[in-house]
């Protein structure tokens, strides 16, 4: 793994392929839990946990396992990893735990986490595969921060409300004083798809404006320009 | 994989081998975990469950350990339907100090809402907490003080210090019923079945609470 790769696999998983805004896989809990910023982090925190040990588990396994039965032997391994994560969360950030509930047993379901395995820690080594399931990860991390951080300061007009879950001498911060109304619809399920929805759409013109900034600014001299330029993503 | 030179059932045999030595050192991984974490999960429950209940009730106020001092209780009428409920006995120098029951109110906007109860040998209520519910947030859910607006008098601190034989039991229910207890406006259902949830709960404690402080610990009724 050379620095050339890492930079390739930074890319892709915080930008170019970033679970949460390009590959839209893991929709479920990346809707249902950020309602509130501490939620968010929390769970895309353990997802990534889940998704570098998976990730490094069925790199080192891969020459072991057939490839007719490699679906169910990546769930066997993704089930255990939920087990323990879900096991060592209740024991120990109980109240967290509580809060998260039915969403960290549904990390076995996060379809990213098998999408990885499958894609590319079936095929390379232990260390790159481990890496690109942290990449993975914290691309899918900053996105629920941000998702979570925008239903939150809309909906209950609150920041990092549940801290103490974690931290128990911090507090939340009252952005907007204690007599904002509220904007209840953006804690609703249906604020997730309009906020989802805009950070996709922001998403899409930044690389759009991306794209059509590489076709002005003229290539180095001494390459010749390509006859067609990348298409806007879309 | 499916070379020609093995038939069907070896390869069958073969995969499932490989499949159950998968499986068996998972489930190892798994089993290990779950021992090693397992007091751990335990004492996070049981503080869980003193945290609750040190809430409507002052610690002060016993000196047993209560939460080994517990009976399940089945009573549809009073504490809702669907299984049974937990009734904690706190006492004092071995005298009966208060109840703390679990109850549930199936009469919510949305789904049940399950609370804690305290009332004292004297029927008066030292507190209650919604412990679980579905009630809209930002609507309805101001029945959990972690999420009422007015944090220096939260709505739930009303039931503090009220007592059985001030309030007729037909008034414990909202104002907009004719009853005794506070509302907010635009989201009465919640309060409502909480309030009339408590009062089930209040008027069962005094009328058998010398049933429920007799019976012996761990019993159910």
């Amino acid at each position: 793994m050379n620095i050339q790769a890492l930079r390739e696999s930074a890319y892709n998983g915080l930008w170019k392929q970033n679970p949460g805004l390009a590959q839209l896989l893991g929709l479920c809990p990346i809707l249902a839990v950020s309602t509130s910023m501490v939620n968010a982090v929390s769970l895309g925190l353990a997802t990534i946990l889940v998704m570098a040990v998976a990730n490094l588990a069925v790199s080192s396994l891969r020459n072991f396992i057939p490839y007719e039965i490699r679906i169910p032997v990546f769930i066997l391994i993704i089930a255990a990893l939920v087990t323990m994560v879900d096991l060592v969360f209740n024991a120990y950030l109980h109240s967290l735990y509580l809060v998260l509930g039915i969403f960290i047993p549904l990390i076995v379901t996060n379809c990213i986490v098998l999408a990885r395995i499958e894609a590319f820690a079936a095929k390379n080594d232990a260390l790159s595969s481990t890496i690109d399931g942290v990449v993975m990860g914290i691309g899918l991390v900053w996105v629920l921060a941000l998702l979570g951080g925008v239903r939150e300061l809309l909906g209950a007009g609150t920041l990092f409300s549940g801290i103490e879950m974690i931290f128990p001498e911090a507090s939340a911060v009252s952005v907007f004083g204690d007599d904002y109304p509220g904007f209840l619809i953006a804690i609703l399920p249906p604020g997730a798809f309009f906020a989802l929805g805009c950070l996709i759409a922001a998403f899409n013109a930044i690389n759009a404006r991306m794209a059509a900034r590489a076709r002005r600014i003229p290539p180095a001299p001494a390459t010749t320009a390509k006859p067609d330029a990348a298409p806007a993503a879309g | 994989m499916t070379s020609a030179r093995y038939s069907a059932i070896r390869t069958s045999l073969r995969t499932a081998a490989i499949m159950i030595v998968f499986t068996v050192l998972f489930t190892a991984v798994m089993a290990f975990t779950y021992q090693t974490t397992r007091p751990a999960i335990e004492a996070s429950v049981q503080e869980e469950q003193m945290r609750l209940i040190n809430e409507v009730l002052p610690a002060e106020s016993y000196d047993n350990l209560l939460l080994n001092d517990v009976i399940s209780v089945t009573a549809p009428e009073a504490l809702g339907s669907g299984g049974s409920r937990r009734v904690w006995r706190a006492r004092k120098a071995g005298q009966p100090a208060s109840l703390v029951l679990e109850t549930v109110a199936s009469d919510g906007y949305a789904g049940r809402i399950q609370i804690i109860v305290a009332v004292g040998a004297n029927g008066t209520v030292g507190g209650i907490r919604v412990t679980a519910h579905k009630e809209t947030p930002g609507l309805g859910d101001y029945i959990d003080p972690k999420k009422d607006r007015n944090k220096i008098k939260p709505w739930v601190s009303q039931f503090g210090g009220v007592s059985w034989s001030q309030i007729e039991a037909a008034r414990w229910t909202v104002r907009k019923d004719g009853g005794d207890f506070d509302y907010r406006t635009g989201a009465t259902i919640s309060a409502r079945a909480v309030t009339r949830a408590v009062g089930r709960a209040v008027g069962y404690a005094v009328e058998h609470g010398d049933t429920l402080f007799a019976a012996a610990a761990g019993s159910s009724l």
